[in-house]
């Protein structure tokens, strides 16, 4: 393995698992209410944005990083219930723009608190380079893989040990069985709502002392993510995380090997190209549709 | 006489005549033309798309990217290196974006919903990248200037001219559009969006309806592109971007799916809006939002067909 | 002669054998009924007769063609039609609209006539709309000839996909659980109408659990159970069909 070769690795791997984070919120999304949220990127935003203006206010790090996480959290259960809850029965894309009112609305607020400005969240531990096998990396690359891997155990465990994490995934194989078993559905969207903003708002923070943040930094961001959870099959937690780390390793090695103009466009054409022969994705289900 | 003036065909075609005509009575300025412009603009391409995704049920995220492909080919096709007629450029333009979208449509029609979502949405970004990276071509972000319009001779000149090559624009497309959703190929159309399988089992080739109907539309985008890069006398890769598809399908969302003069209605509210919002500054981003939220969430059905159901409900 | 001849049919879902080597015939002007409990395979059968489903195994011929795996709108043009046992309605549209859209076939669809409204179109529209009200009044719902489909009752709608389906004039109609969930009075007149169609010359291949209608309207019968064939015969051979009396009498 070359070294130019590993470090377009560890760069897209870093990149690949925001990515793969943000990708985890649309799935849980979508596995609780079938909506995608075109807000969720603006999650990503306010992780950072919100970070950064707490540090500015004199906070430590870790204060103001909770304090980032548990603002976007609020924001999240907020838009559930006040915008995506009152429309369930809404067509598709008349949901879609409602997201994409929320987040304009979000962005808009940003811009009016928090400038237009680019931010760079200072590094976790220090930007002393680390050499592996010839490659550098910062500590904040290790951060992110650290972070990412920590948070999707848990978020498994949750799901698969918890009573709430399995009350989420019977309300998403069928919402009608599970209110009949006593399943609160609406705290269920809730906290799905909740959760997804937790995830998009921890990754926005950890990547932003590698990649600068702003008010507009949820969007292309958002978009990937989206491309992560599409790719891996909508509403496949797995397929989102592998989703998002072929992904940011895609487009680390074609903006390193090709060009980097062409980096945004890489996720893009990936999905294209996966959709043209998986309809639903990587690990999407794929039965017959019933009549 | 009363029945007929109350069906969109000729009532409202008869509205929007009227509306189109007297408009220009209290223009005091060519800034005034020229958002009516925007607004016929951004109409005849909103009614093209409330086709395929209002009628036909097709979800598209990424229809400007035909829009700046029809703008950018005719800049280009008309510039010094070529030097082709516009109408030309124009109708080749057009003709390479329905292949295009032929060409795409056999893979991204099978999917549904959010995956289409998603791939339209791919492929309008994946135009706008190119045509944002190409500079050598296209003068990347900072644009191309485009060759004044010339049709048989006769080239408009000045808002006024324009504002009514714009309306005669909008106001054919209106009536075709009418026709053709009042028609055995709207109504399979329709039946595609109501009930895919109850359309096949009737005999509907629903993949070539979809087909045609996704072809059709890119193409007229294609043309509204071509044209308003005439208009303008400028491009910039904006227009083919993802912001610019939001908006044409958010004109037609909170207009109103399936409703022609909703689309139109969408295209006046998303065009004037942020010019009244302006004064509010920093403001503006926010309560655009928040208009666009609320609408949604009161009216799910959008502006038209919502306020139409409501004045029936009166009258009976 | 056979209109319809399936052999061998199988369709699998994950392990799930809907219908297994399934084979049977029908008979040109007939009433053919098909039964069996909930889950038995019926509506599967059905999808795929109409192509809406692949088969997994086995050949379907059609008026002697080989059919099986075409799409439903070639099915459609040869001459099969049918209505669904959870409604498939176009909620967008009106109800005549709706019976409009079963007569698609008989249309042409030049899209570029069609924007120009050309009196061609024009012509024909008038004919198929009256077409339509026609046949709309002929199943029992000439008073909804204006109303969105999405206004009507369950009952009328039912009759309605009746419409939609006999607009194609097709040469056999695939009724799968006309009466569910219709009163005493509407059962009849779906019974009535079924008749009329029969009548008309139409074989009618019907999926129905009223067994007092089934028994009273069909030629023959075709008992499934878990996919398979339990029984095949006239109505009186199956109500003395020893398996078919241990299946339903709960043995
Ligand atoms: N699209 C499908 N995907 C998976 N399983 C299906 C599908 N359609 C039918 N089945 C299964 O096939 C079996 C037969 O169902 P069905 O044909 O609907 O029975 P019936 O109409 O006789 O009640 C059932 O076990 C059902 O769950
Ligand atoms: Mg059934």
């Amino acid at each position: 393995m070359s070294v130019e070769f590993l470090q377009y690795l560890f760069s897209g791997v870093t990149i690949g698992a925001t990515y793969a984070l943000v990708g985890l919120g649309f799935a849980i999304i979508y596995n609780a209410s079938h909506v995608i949220n075109f807000a969720q990127g603006e999650f990503i935003m306010i992780g950072s944005m919100a970070t950064v203006s707490f540090l500015a206010m004199g906070m430590p790090m870790p204060v103001a990083i909770l304090l980032a996480v548990a603002l976007a959290v609020v924001t999240g259960m907020l838009l559930q219930k006040f915008a995506v809850a009152p429309a369930k029965n809404a067509d598709v894309v008349t949901i879609i723009i409602i997201t994409i009112g929320a987040s304009i609305l979000l962005r808009g607020l940003a811009q009016v608190f928090w400038g237009k400005s680019f931010h760079a969240l200072p590094a976790f531990s220090g930007n002393e380079p680390i050499n592996i096998a010839g490659a550098t990396i910062v500590p904040q690359n290790l951060w992110v893989l650290g972070v990412t891997l920590v948070i999707v155990a848990a978020v498994s465990w949750f799901f698969t040990k918890t009573i709430i994490g399995k009350a989420i995934l019977a309300t998403s194989h069928n919402a009608d069985a599970a209110k009949l078993v006593g399943i609160n559905t609406n705290m269920i969207l809730l906290f799905a709502f909740g959760l997804s903003a937790l995830l998009g708002a921890v990754a926005g923070i950890i990547v932003a002392p590698i990649t600068t943040t702003s008010y507009e930094v949820g969007i292309m961001l958002g978009l990937k993510g989206f491309v992560a959870a599409v790719l891996g099959g909508l509403g496949s937690g797995v397929g989102a995380i592998v989703g998002g780390l072929i992904l940011g390793i895609a487009e680390a090695m074609a903006a390193g090997y090709i060009s980097s103009d062409y980096k945004d466009a890489v996720p893009f054409v990936i999905i294209l190209f996966i959709l043209f022969f998986m309809p639903s994705g990587l690990f999407g289900s794929r039965g017959t549709e019933r009549v | 006489m009363f029945e007929k003036l109350n069906s969109p065909r000729t009532g409202g075609l008869l509205a929007l005549i009227l509306a189109v005509l007297i408009l220009p009575l209290f223009f005091q300025n060519t800034f005034h033309y020229d958002v009516a412009i925007h607004v016929a603009i951004s109409a005849t391409v909103a009614i093209s798309l409330n086709l395929l995704v209002g009628y036909a049920g097709q979800i598209s995220l990424g229809h400007a990217g035909f829009f700046g492909v029809g703008a950018y080919s005719s800049a280009i096709l008309t510039g010094w290196d070529f030097g082709w007629s516009p109408i030309t450029a124009m109708l080749v333009a057009s003709l390479a974006v329905g292949v295009l979208a032929l060409v795409v449509s056999g893979p991204i029609l099978r999917l549904k919903g959010h995956y289409l979502a998603m791939a339209t949405l791919g492929l309008g970004i994946i135009i706008a990248i190119v045509i944002t990276t190409e500079d050598w071509l296209t003068g990347g972000p900072d644009g191309l200037s485009v060759e004044p319009l010339t049709i048989f001779g006769l080239s408009p000149q000045g808002e006024a001219q324009w504002y009514w090559v714009f309306c005669v624009v909008l106001i054919a497309s209106v009536w075709l559009s009418l026709n053709l959703i009042d028609s055995p190929v709207g109504r399979a159309m329709r039946a595609v969006h109501g009930s895919e399988v109850a359309a096949q089992v009737a005999g509907v080739d629903t993949t070539y309806f979809k087909t045609l109907i996704f072809v059709m539309s890119a193409m007229f985008a294609s043309l509204m592109g071509s044209l308003s890069a005439h208009y303008s006398g400028f491009v910039t890769p904006d227009i083919a971007g993802f912001h610019h598809s939001i908006e044409l399908i958010t004109m037609v969302v909170l207009g109103g799916m399936a409703s022609v003069f909703g689309a139109i209605t969408g295209a006046v509210i998303l065009t004037l809006l942020p010019q009244m919002l302006t004064g509010l500054e920093d403001w503006e981003m926010v309560i655009f939002g928040l208009i666009l939220m609320l609408t949604m969430i009161f009216m799910p059905k959008g502006l038209v067909p919502t306020l139409l159901t409501k004045f029936r409900r009166g009258e009976a | 002669m056979s209109l319809l001849k399936v052999s061998g049919l199988t369709k699998t879902f994950g392990g799930v054998h809907a219908i297994e080597d399934l084979s049977f015939e029908i008979k040109k002007g007939t009433i053919h009924s098909v039964i069996g409990p909930n889950g038995a395979g019926k509506t599967t059968l059905f999808n795929l007769l109409t192509g809406v489903y692949t088969p997994t195994q086995g050949a379907v011929s059609f008026n002697g063609e080989s059919v099986s795996g075409k799409s439903p709108h070639y099915l459609a043009k040869r001459g099969m039609s049918r209505t669904f046992q959870n409604l498939q309605i176009c909620m967008n549209m009106s109800a005549v609209e709706n019976v409009m859209v079963g007569r698609h076939l008989h249309m042409s669809h030049n899209p570029i006539a069609a924007m120009l409204r050309l009196p061609s179109i024009t012509k024909q529209d008038k004919a198929c709309r009256e077409k339509a009200i026609e046949l709309m009044e002929f199943v029992g719902t000439g008073q909804y000839i204006k109303t969105n489909a999405d206004a009507m009752s369950y009952g009328a709608l039912k009759r309605l996909e009746i419409a939609r389906a006999l607009a194609a004039e097709p040469e056999i109609l695939l009724l799968d659980e006309p009466a569910a969930g219709l009163n005493g009075t509407e059962t009849a007149e779906v019974d009535e109408l079924i008749q009329k169609v029969a009548d008309s010359g139409v074989t009618v291949m019907l999926v129905e659990h009223d067994m007092k209608l089934v028994m009273n309207i069909s030629d023959y019968l075709l008992v499934l159970d878990y996919g398979k064939k339990l029984a095949e015969g006239t109505p009186e051979e199956i109500r003395n069909n020893p398996a078919v009396i241990a299946a339903y009498l709960g043995a």
